[in-house]
């Protein structure tokens, strides 16, 4: 238990994960969501950086950690753009409401 | 100092675990982007404890500077009372929980139960220096890394045009 | 009866109850007993103070210096120094027949010892510094208006106007709105303060004069100034009022642009130094005047100059001080808070001010080197003094002294950050404050533009000095010219502060009062 090695890290980030999910599933706002993308995203950063750690060695788990954190950032600018367009038609950010196309 | 760092751990764990709750039981959509920040944090500081220095400080500068931020002020635009609640029916809740935990009880089975093995050749223990992170960058990984700087490029561009107010 | 006007549906409930009431009335009753004590007797508490800070931190020096000197190690000292383990510590006090109980030996641990000395020199120096520089700042907003600014309280000038005004802030009502979000409204001040004040964790003030040397430190500041917005966004929106909330979004959007060509123009001297380590950064330019970066090449110089409007901006201070634009927002995104947790949004800003203005010294100014850094060497050289030459490497600590306060130190640090300080202080009081899409005008459509144009042109000007010869010595030309531009500018800039100071009985409207006032 005291020595922490893989497993710590592949339990949390699995935990961090699935509470992502769960959350994407369950909220209806749309910043909701993005806020459980983001922590899923966060959990594919900490198992990178922990299979760098334990596994590889050097860099190479980090730099993918990057690159997953860049592109998060492209995500929540994107997504924020779409929300608002959203907000500008619909009045809302709920995402139920958006069944324009719905036949 | 292996005790220091399992009492370290435990602690962010702890912390990442219990905000991540809070963001999940949350109702107040600006509390639940707080307790993002508290997750986020905890796991910059996980980082850290992982001795991937630079990662923890893009994670602090791009996550908490930049996603959060835009997250806060993208619920300012987009409320209309401090106190935005989405009411979520309960069988969709517990749909959503059931998900969850099918996903987590999957991840744990599968991933606890493979192997792992070390490869062969020593693992350093040392924390990775920026000058090494930076020309493995531009040498081994500068196909990913112009890729994604393609990408930025067009969310960039993306981003603005769909920010843009119509043209009458 | 029910249509009279009734300004509040009820009276708001009283919050002085609990532990910070608590503290509150502590505080009133201090300043009750200890106002009258500190009028009479200013300079005797004050040097009193002084004096017991400086005992203490002797008596836990010598503590620790009677540890090592028990167990005949040396003390660690200089660049590379190993402090010892508290094991070999107390294994070799017991061979010498002392057997000291681990936790005395645990408590005087040099890696210990110096990370609380230098945890409660941060704070201690960050709250002197928000103290001085609002002080500081109405005198010179006065001075600018040709009024006289603060002069009661203490005696001299009103030296100690900013200490009354925070016993004043401690005692008043902490008031939260009925309809804020109180949990929230009540994180936000600290999600401003404890970045600010965790920054200079990673700042270092000269040589080995840092608390962690990280090798990220340069981004991990700039994370840090990103935070602290945060703080600001959550307490305009807490407040749940449209002045407060106006002043958060300013400030979003205001922030976030800036940040980019901030971190832009940071770049360039990370890319002349190759580091990303402050230490390393400021260790690269010593030397004296001519061999700092800000004269590098002309990219430098500019990217100095795009970084302080951008600095300027990331911590709101005129003229982008939109989030809490007087004249229009009442008081922005802090309308609603009082008392403490006012305060600490200043203190914030103050050490935000102090932040960036230290991170410019250390990129492009030399860090803690005087102009005539590399003088003591020189001038050894030349006249044969051999006692000038090494003098910083020396162990003698009256040696080191002198180094410190005649050519490198922290002293130098702080004073030249103050100086910048003092620019933003100057800029405030001068400049009329721009509206918000002249600041995001002036952020996307110039300042982003002309920080890429200076970073590709300063990494091509890198890669000319390297690679042909015949440029190098041209850059090599270009480098003295600017610092003798930069020699001009700082000069005149003094010639007209003095000036401006002795002929200041011409200016329009005189001071009312040449003498300052007793105190009372």
């Amino acid at each position: 238990m005291l020595t922490i090695g893989l497993t710590h890290y592949i339990v949390l980030s699995c935990l961090l994960l699935s509470f992502g999910v769960a959350v994407m599933a369950t909220k209806r706002n749309a910043i909701g969501i993005l806020i459980g993308s983001e922590l899923v995203l966060n959990a594919a950063v900490l198992n990178f950086a922990a299979f760098g750690r334990y596994r590889v060695g050097g860099v190479d788990g980090q730099i993918s950690g990057i690159f997953v954190i860049v592109l998060a950032a492209a995500e929540a600018a994107i997504a924020l753009a779409i929300f608002l367009n959203f907000y500008a038609t619909h009045a809302t950010v709920d995402v139920d409401r958006g069944d324009a196309l719905k036949g | 100092m292996s005790v220091i760092e399992a009492i370290v751990f435990y602690i962010f764990a702890g912390l990442l675990v219990f905000s991540s709750v809070f963001i999940l039981f949350g109702r107040n959509i600006i509390r639940s982007a707080m307790w993002l920040m508290a997750a986020l944090g905890a796991v910059a500081a996980l980082l850290l404890l992982l001795g991937a220095n630079y990662l923890a400080a893009v994670q602090l500068v791009l996550y908490i500077g930049g996603v959060l931020v835009l997250i806060v002020f993208g619920v300012m635009l987009t409320a209309k009372s401090p106190y935005i609640r989405y009411d979520v029916k309960l069988h969709e809740q517990i749909a959503g929980f059931v998900v969850g935990g099918l996903l987590l009880a999957g991840l744990l089975v599968a991933l606890l139960n493979s192997p792992w093995p070390k490869p062969p050749g020593v693992v350093s223990d040392q924390a990775a220096s920026v000058r090494d992170f930076g020309e493995r960058l531009l040498t081994s990984y500068w196909l990913p890394f112009e890729l994604v700087s393609l990408l930025l490029l067009a969310v960039m561009v993306g981003a603005a045009v769909l920010a843009r107010p119509e043209k009458r | 009866m029910s249509d009279i006007f009734v300004p509040w549906r009820k009276r708001p409930p009283r919050h002085d109850a609990g532990p910070s009431g608590l503290v509150a009335r502590l505080a009133v009753g201090l300043y009750r007993i200890g106002s009258p004590i500190v009028r009479r007797f200013p300079g005797t508490l004050f040097i009193l103070a002084s004096t017991a800070a400086i005992l203490a931190t002797g008596a836990i020096g010598y503590g620790m210096y009677t540890i090592y000197r028990l167990s005949e190690m040396s003390l660690p000292m200089g660049p590379d120094a190993k402090p010892a383990t508290v094991v070999e510590i107390q294994e070799r006090l017991s061979q010498l027949g002392l057997p000291v109980p681990a936790t005395v030996v645990w408590c005087f641990q040099s890696s210990l010892v110096r990370d609380v000395v230098a945890l409660l020199g941060i704070i201690a120096f960050v709250s002197v510094l928000a103290m001085f520089a609002i002080w500081w700042e109405r005198k010179v907003s006065a001075h600018i208006q040709s009024r006289l600014g603060p002069m009661r309280v203490g005696g001299w000038h009103g030296w100690s106007q900013s200490l009354a005004d925070g016993l004043k802030l401690i005692g008043k009502e902490d008031l939260i709105p009925t309809e804020a979000d109180r949990p929230l409204y009540r994180l936000a001040p600290y999600l401003a303060f404890v970045p600010a004040l965790a920054a200079f964790i990673f700042l270092p003030f000269g040589a080995y004069w840092v608390m962690r040397d990280l090798d990220v430190a340069l981004i991990i500041l700039l994370a840090v100034l990103a935070i602290e917005v945060i703080g600001v966004l959550v307490g305009g929106w807490a407040s749940n009022n449209k002045w407060s909330v106006y002043g958060a979004l300013r400030e979003a959007c205001q922030v976030v642009s800036y940040e980019i060509p901030m971190g832009i123009s940071l770049l360039v001297p990370v890319m002349i130094a190759g580091s990303l380590r402050l230490s390393d950064i400021a260790g690269s330019q010593q030397g004296g005047w001519f061999h700092w970066l800000a004269w590098h090449s002309p990219w430098a110089f500019l990217a100095m100059f795009l970084y302080f409007i951008a600095s300027l901006a990331a911590c709101k201070r005129a003229p982008f001080d939109l989030p809490e634009a007087e004249s229009e927002l009442v008081a922005g995104f802090h309308t609603e808070y009082s008392g403490f947790r006012w305060s600490l949004f200043f203190f914030a800003e103050y050490a935000a001010m102090f932040l960036v203005s230290g991170l410019l010294v250390i990129l492009f100014l030399g860090g803690w080197d005087a102009p005539w850094a590399g003088l003591d060497d020189w001038l050894g050289r030349a006249l044969g003094w051999h006692w000038l030459i090494s003098l910083s490497q020396s162990q003698n600590p009256y040696d080191r002294l002198f180094h410190g306060v005649f050519f490198s130190g922290p002293l130098w640090f702080i004073g030249k950050a103050m100086v910048l300080v003092y620019v933003q202080l100057w800029l405030r009081w001068t400049l009329p404050r721009l509206r918000i899409d002249q600041v995001l005008y002036s952020c996307v459509q110039v300042m982003l533009p002309l920080t890429i144009v200076v970073l590709v042109a300063s990494a091509v000007w890198e890669m000319a000095v390297q690679e042909m010869p015949g440029f190098s010595v041209f850059a090599s030309l270009i480098s003295p010219v600017i610092a003798f531009i930069g020699i001009l500018g700082c000069g005149s800039a003094a010639a007209a502060i003095i000036t401006g100071t002795i002929g200041r009985r011409a200016l329009v409207g005189t001071m009312a009062v040449e003498r300052p006032l007793r105190g009372g």
